[in-house]
């Protein structure tokens, strides 16, 4: 009697207790993403009537099915007004990065939000044939028309494709949030382009570690100095603490000596130097990789860049692209693994130099490269343009504002799908395998987990993109710690005739008697019963 | 070679290879035939090699593996993606008549235990434990990177096993065993954290084919080397070492493995066709009902080896602030902190304890005891 409750608990397992009902409503992911967009129209581009109705603000909503439990929202929140006093005065400035200065320098637009300026067509700020212009921060100047008459319906009507195409620039596209939930939608819907954009860049990750290698095979003929520390201050650094709210990054730097690349360049008599064809790229990588080291403590992400400097003997070396082209940069990259230029110096020393010849190398070159390469693999895409826009350069961030809320937006989503995906598939798992202990510190950072995603969509839904992208960041990495958790392995599968296998010869023989003597007690009652009965009759 | 390569391949299509041209006004993608780039949908390669069995008899088992291992090398993989798991030291065994070889045919023609062998899991590493712990990546914080399986959605990864097994089992070190439903829901976990893009599951012990039977996680293909009921046998003895020094699956795998170069177009029909029944006595089997693509269009490079996808730069940031001269901090004396050193009563402590302890004694007892003492 006693017996068997005992047994049952103390060969249960502990279970701590999870939120499976939250869970099971993450399941069902319905993510609104909402954004405030302003409208400046600037003067002489409404006529007086028009700008009588002004200031206005419209909602448009726009939802799309993902696949049967991820549904999408989009809510853009336009408020168009007309351009203050000051705004006029920056807007006269003879050039276009003055004016986006000045600007900038008016209102600082919170992170998420686009400003559009609308100038007049007949304006001489924008260069011919260029509709929009993008500038560094989150302002961008579209080339209006001369005062239309009708109604400001009308010419909000006419304004709206425009707008949109801007925002699909500036901010996120469609397709940029579905490549994003592509832990969710598992099946290739997505274009071609998307498709490679989303093979190149890393997944969000909490943190990455970033290696400048400088390989030298010939040490006796190139003495090379490269001075990667201030090089990675000036001109990496801006851009990685720009890049602080999206993820971690640590970086660090190596020299290799008499590394050498796994294929034989061919010389080429009309171009006087060696050449790596295109085809030839792809199997360059690995057998240098095999000498490059790494962080052993960190289980990031690395992203390798490496600059080679050909031997004297295989010296210049070009890469040629697929039409046999020459490469400007010549440089090439590797989707989800880093960046390989080849710095040549023939033509810094002559025959008769003593080797080895010191040479420094022209940092700010080679930082150009890796920098373009660094945007690409961690997730700046490069837009796809459309005819019109001209986009002003980074500058010395190395990333507009704009483009870091891209990142953003993409980013934050795709947290939360991770960690919405774990999270279901963690209690899926525990749930199909009765046997794993739940120890309380999993339970505690699941909980937490769910608290950090429920937070982060509710903070999308408000349009408040930095807390949404911090909540979705401590999202994932409970859910990791959660999913990736030591003790989830303890209890080895028991078949169940192994589990027959032991129990029968323990319990068999000692219920033998207990059964006998059930059976034996069931006797007595029924005969004490008959006895009775007998003796009432 | 490699010029010779070049040439043929020019002479060929290259359908492996996608180079892609992006630039900020027109977007152009050049795609080989077939856009092998999008195909295969993968980015990086993994290999996990595990041999299960210890003790000098079970040194074909080591040789396997570390035969699928030198062709790993050799077509690409670097040994930071492969966890090579070796349950025993052939190499350094007292009775290796060789020390520090492992051979894989007899006459001691091929050594594959070279200078470059890194193994990542040694002796009783080698657990059940530690190897679903490798693939599923629940492993303790202090892992190094050298021990994780780091892969992610675009991961391709090679599981090879080989040991004794029987119908349902894979005995590991002749004292614990992973069973085949283990096994799946080891891959189903994997899946569900999306840390593979497709799997191939290669395994040579005998009953090799019930190790697959309970999959069910997708984008798996599975080999194995003799079926339900099946033993599978060893290769060839080699009088000299005085054990069989390979099976006969893998040996007749690695003769396929050595014919293939990283820019080879077999696929995996061919490697379904490696040792017949009249080679390996045993029927090898496999299954393909749960991987997407159709085994024909798979290339074993995009198991075997590594090939990169690349895609050449065609853009470059201006640059035009001037370095900022890092000031180095002097090079600072690293302060040792004072050692640590175990307490001790004070000096003088002690005795006086023992002063103390001596006259209570010869206070309660009398003093005529103390000629005992001196």
């Amino acid at each position: 009697m006693v017996g068997i409750p005992l047994w049952w608990k103390t060969t249960e397992t502990y279970r701590a207790w999870l939120p499976y009902s939250q869970i099971r409503e993450l399941d069902s992911l319905q993510l609104q993403l909402s954004m405030e967009v302003e409208v400046v129209f600037s003067r002489g581009t409404l006529t007086p009537e028009q700008q009588k109705k002004v200031p206005l603000s419209q909602i448009r909503e726009e939802q799309h099915q993902v696949n049967e439990n991820t549904r999408l929202k989009y809510r853009y929140e336009t408020k168009y007004r007309t351009a203050t006093v000051m705004e006029e005065d920056a807007l006269g400035q003879p050039s276009t990065e003055d004016a986006d200065l000045s600007l900038h320098r008016l209102s600082e637009s919170p992170c998420g939000s686009v400003v559009m300026y609308v100038i007049p067509q007949s304006s001489t700020l924008l260069p011919e044939g260029v509709k929009v212009y993008v500038g560094q921060r989150r302002t961008a100047l579209l080339r209006g028309w001369e005062a239309l008459g009708g109604t400001l319906k009308e010419v909000l009507a006419v304004l709206e494709p425009q707008v949109e195409q801007v925002l699909r620039t500036m901010s996120f596209s469609h397709s940029d949030i579905t490549a994003a939930l592509g832990d969710r939608i598992r099946g290739s819907r997505l274009s071609r382009e998307s498709l490679a954009d989303s093979m190149r860049a890393f997944k969000s990750s909490p943190g990455y570690e970033i290696t400048f290698s400088l390989l030298n095979p010939d040490p006796q003929s190139h003495s090379l100095h490269w001075d990667i520390e201030g090089a990675v201050q000036t001109y990496i650094q801006p851009l990685l603490d720009k890049l602080a709210p999206v993820a971690n990054h640590s970086v660090d730097s190596q020299i290799l000596y008499y590394a050498v690349l796994g294929v034989k360049p061919r010389f080429n008599r009309e171009l006087s130097a060696y050449t790596l064809s295109a085809e030839s790229l792809a199997h360059v990588i690995n057998p240098i990789e095999a000498k490059l080291g790494s962080n052993a403590a960190s289980s990031n992400p690395v992203l390798n860049f490496l600059l080679y400097v050909p031997d004297a003997h295989h010296a210049p070396l070009l890469i040629q692209d697929q039409g046999k082209r020459e490469v400007p940069s010549n440089a090439f990259h590797s989707p989800r693994w880093g960046g390989i230029m080849v710095y040549n110096v023939k033509d810094q020393y002559g025959p008769e130099a003593e080797v080895p010849v010191y040479i420094n190398i022209d940092m700010a070159r080679v930082m150009g490269v890796f920098l373009s390469q660094l945007r690409l693999m961690l997730g700046v895409q490069p837009t796809h343009l459309a005819p019109g826009f001209l986009l002003q350069s980074p500058g010395s961030a190395g990333l507009t504002d704009w483009e870091l809320d891209r990142l953003q937006w993409t980013r934050s989503v795709e947290n939360v799908a991770m960690a919405s995906t774990t999270i279901t598939s963690l209690a899926q798992l525990l749930n199909q395998i009765g046997n794993i202990v739940i120890n309380d510190n999993i339970a505690q950072q699941v909980s937490s987990a769910v608290t950090s995603l429920q937070a982060a969509v509710a903070e999308l839904e408000a349009g408040n993109l930095a807390f949404a992208l911090q909540y979705s960041r401590e999202a994932i990495l409970a859910s990791e710690r959660a999913f990736f958790d030591p003790s989830l392995l303890h209890l080895l599968y028991f078949p169940d005739d192994q589990k027959f296998a032991i129990y029968i010869p323990l319990f068999l023989p000692m219920c033998v008697p207990i059964l006998l003597s059930l059976l034996k007690m069931l006797g007595e009652i029924r005969r004490s019963r008959a006895e009775r009965r007998a003796k009432k009759d | 070679t490699w010029s010779w390569l070049a040439l043929s391949r020019s002479a060929l299509d290259s359908l492996f290879l996608c180079v892609s041209h992006f630039g900020s006004v027109s977007l152009c993608l050049c795609l080989g035939k077939a856009g092998q780039f999008f195909s295969s949908g993968h980015t990086n390669n993994w290999a996990v090699l595990v041999c299960t069995s210890r003790f000098w008899f079970n040194y074909r088992h080591v040789a396997n593996t570390l035969s699928v291992y030198r062709s790993v090398k050799r077509l690409g993989i670097p040994d930071s993606h492969i966890v090579l798991m070796l349950a025993d030291d052939m190499a350094c065994n007292h009775r290796n008549p060789k020390p520090a070889t492992v051979f894989s045919h007899k006459n001691m023609e091929l050594n594959v235990y070279g200078d470059d062998v890194e193994v990542d899991y040694r002796g009783y590493e080698v657990t059940v434990e530690n190897f679903l712990r490798v693939l599923t990546g629940r492993l303790p914080p202090s892992t190094p990177r050298s021990k994780r399986l780091l892969s992610d959605d675009r991961s391709n990864v090679l599981i090879y096993l080989t040991g004794h097994g029987g119908n349902g089992f894979l005995k590991f070190q002749d004292s614990e065993e992973i069973s085949n439903v283990e096994l799946a829901d080891a891959f189903e976990q994997m899946w569900q954290k999306r840390r593979y893009n497709e799997v191939l599951f290669i395994i040579d012990t005998c009953q090799g084919a019930s190790m697959y039977e309970r999959f069910y996680s997708p984008n798996l293909l599975a080999l194995a080397s003799s079926q339900v009921g099946e033993d599978s046998l060893s290769h060839q003895p080699d009088l000299a070492i005085g054990v069989h020094l390979m099976d006969r699956y893998t040996f007749y795998l690695l003769e396929f493995l050595e014919d293939i170069h990283p820019a080879s177009q077999a696929n995996m029909k061919d490697l379904f066709k490696v040792c017949p029944k009249s080679q390996c006595v045993s029927t090898p089997g496999h299954r393909t009902d749960l991987f997407q693509r159709d085994p024909g269009s798979v290339l074993i490079t995009d198991f075997f080896g590594s090939v990169r996808k690349v895609e050449i730069t065609m853009e470059s940031v201006n640059l035009t602030s001037p370095i900022v001269l890092v000031p180095h901090p002097p090079t600072s004396i690293f302060l040792q902190k004072p050692k640590q050193r175990d307490w001790h009563p004070p000096d003088g402590f002690i005795l006086g304890l023992w002063t103390l302890i001596i006259l209570i004694f010869f206070k309660t007892y009398g003093i005529k005891h103390l000629k005992h003492i001196f």
